[in-house]
């Protein structure tokens, strides 16, 4: 396979349907604990109805990313809606008609996303968030790939740097969302969204990484 | 959990089915979970929006009908509806004036509220304007956090903008007003015990029988400070030297004073917190002209309180005695 064409990306997409699926009381556990204990659920309601979408043929990759970020807006509700939904609608709007996205494309489609995320949400790094997941996924990606690395190799170097990132943010306090209400309180406590971003960039490593892309 | 359910999954929903059948001044769009007042859209009066979460009843579908809002968008139990409701509605409770959104201050429904307008310009010619409801004292520095929360303030800035909506002013006249009575609201919160939300089964958080927390919002997410249980006396205290600390409410005209019940609250304990809040009030000088007590932004089955304080002038006066039909407020008509 020469890219990450419409297959690759569906894989994704079922991949983190599955881990979201998995996790949804987890992630609902942990946003009890700083939150308002609905981001598994939320999350879970949003990827069966990306499932339910799948059906629909996409004709490329803008296509299936565009139609997947509408789905999740549409479906989710809450901060995760607009944000997981933001991300895919610009990752869309970072790819030309292409069959297939060279690795080099998809994770510029990718920084693409993660910078609306920021732009909607308005989070930095550190302020215990999706993003503290993201961005550090994002470098070491781009980093692999610069570095000659192929994309399967960049993909699980991004997925260690998400989780990482993840597990960085329980001595965090929050800035933004529900949790920074609790000001220092918040402290201690994994952030719900960047444990839901992680999975997001263990499943792209899974999907398009294990299967000899690149 | 011990609840009235069928399948927790279906709660919202079966709910507004209810809320349909029970209430014909009401009308409900299942499909996309959007309540109407029957009549809408109101020819030349500018339509009110509001809405979010499930689990704050009566808020807020309680508060639709002539002198309030026009419609409301139900999300899930404390998740805020999407932008596809918040445009539908929007079109169609535009009585050809525009359309005000008011907006409670959260991370989800601003940015779904947000994303609503876009696709409102994009695809109608309606005019939207949207105000944002942050009135809780309990968030300290807004610099460093997703800002104050909107709380109690959404009954005085829904009421006394609806009435003046019905007296057929523009769109940007009550936005100004929605500002206004936003700007000279103050709330703080406390639980005594937890929520629990019907999809996770048990409550959001353990509060010990002897603990209760000071500076809560209402989805369940801890305060800002656990203390030791005390008495009525002491916790009104706590809840209203914050309140005051924040914004001079001395002045002739008065006050609006609302002490609001989380769902498990009984009134008996609210009309005692009324009493002590209203002696605190005296000591401060700050004059209750106007008030309300009772559940109406409740936090499902939490039990505890909330204290929401307007500096009135004369205009809100007015507004707030104007006649209103709403299934939560409801006089002069």
């Amino acid at each position: 396979m020469a890219g990450v064409d419409v297959e690759a990306l569906q894989r994704w997409l079922r991949g983190f349907a599955a881990s979201v699926a998995e996790q949804k009381d987890a992630l609902t556990a942990l946003d009890a604990a700083v939150g308002d204990a609905d981001h598994g659920a939320n999350m879970h309601r949003g990827m069966t109805a990306v499932l339910d979408s799948l059906g629909t043929p996409a004709a490329d990759p803008a296509a299936l990313l565009k139609q997947t970020g509408m789905v999740l807006i549409r479906s989710v509700g809450g901060a995760s809606g607009p944000l997981y939904g933001t991300l895919f609608l610009r990752m869309a709007g970072a790819t030309g008609g292409e069959g297939a996205l060279e690795p080099e494309t998809f994770a510029k489609a990718l920084r693409a996303g993660v910078e609306g995320v920021v732009a909607r949400g308005k989070a930095e790094l550190g302020d215990k968030t999706m993003i503290d997941a993201l961005a550090p996924a994002l470098d070491a990606l781009d980093a692999s790939l610069g570095a000659g690395e192929p994309l399967p190799a960049a993909l699980r170097a991004a997925s260690t740097a998400a989780d990482a990132g993840r597990d960085a943010t329980t001595p965090m306090t929050a800035r933004k969302g529900r949790a920074s209400y609790l000001g220092e309180r918040s402290a201690g406590h994994q952030d719900p969204g960047a444990t839901s971003a992680a999975l997001l960039v263990a499943a792209a490593a899974t999907a398009l990484g294990d299967q000899g892309t690149g | 959990m011990k609840k009235l359910l069928n399948d927790q999954a279906d709660l919202v929903a079966e709910s507004l089915r209810g809320l349909d059948r029970a209430h014909p001044q009401l009308r409900v769009d299942h499909e996309q979970r959007i309540i109407y007042r029957a009549d809408a859209p109101v020819p030349g009066k500018v339509g009110l929006l509001s809405g979010g979460g499930s689990g704050h009843e009566p808020a807020h579908g309680g508060f639709i009908g002539p002198g309030m809002l026009d419609a409301v968008c139900a999300g899930e139990v404390f998740t805020s509806p999407v932008p596809d409701q918040m445009a539908e509605a929007t079109k169609n409770i535009d009585g050809g004036a525009g359309v005000l959104h008011l907006v409670w201050n959260y991370t989800g429904d601003v940015l779904n509220f947000d994303m609503a307008a876009e696709l409102a310009a994009a695809e109608t010619d309606t005019q939207v304007e949207a105000v944002v409801i942050n009135d809780d004292v309990a968030v300290e520095d807004s610099l460093f956090t997703a800002g104050r929360r909107g709380t109690g303030a959404a009954i005085p800035v829904e009421k006394i903008v609806g009435a003046a909506a019905e007296q057929g002013r523009s769109l940007s006249d009550l936005a100004d007003l929605a500002r206004r009575v936003n700007g000279a609201t103050r709330s703080m919160g406390m639980a005594l015990t937890s929520c629990t939300v019907p999809a996770k089964g048990s409550p959001t958080f353990d509060l010990p029988d002897d603990e209760i927390e000071i500076g809560i919002g209402i989805h369940g997410e801890p305060g800002r400070r656990r203390v030791p249980i005390t008495s009525a006396h002491e916790i009104a205290r706590m809840l209203v030297e914050p309140v005051l600390n924040d914004l001079d409410f001395t002045g002739a005209e008065g006050v609006l004073v609302f002490v609001n019940g989380l769902g498990a609250t009984p009134l008996l304990e609210l009309h005692l917190m009324y009493g002590e809040i209203a002696d605190l009030l005296d000591q401060a000088g700050v004059v209750p002209v106007r008030t309300l007590v009772g559940p109406y932004v409740t936090s499902l089955d939490m039990a505890g309180c909330s204290v929401t304080v307007t500096r009135l002038d004369e205009e809100m006066v007015g507004l707030w005695d104007a006649p209103v039909a709403t299934l939560g407020l409801r006089w002069g008509m």
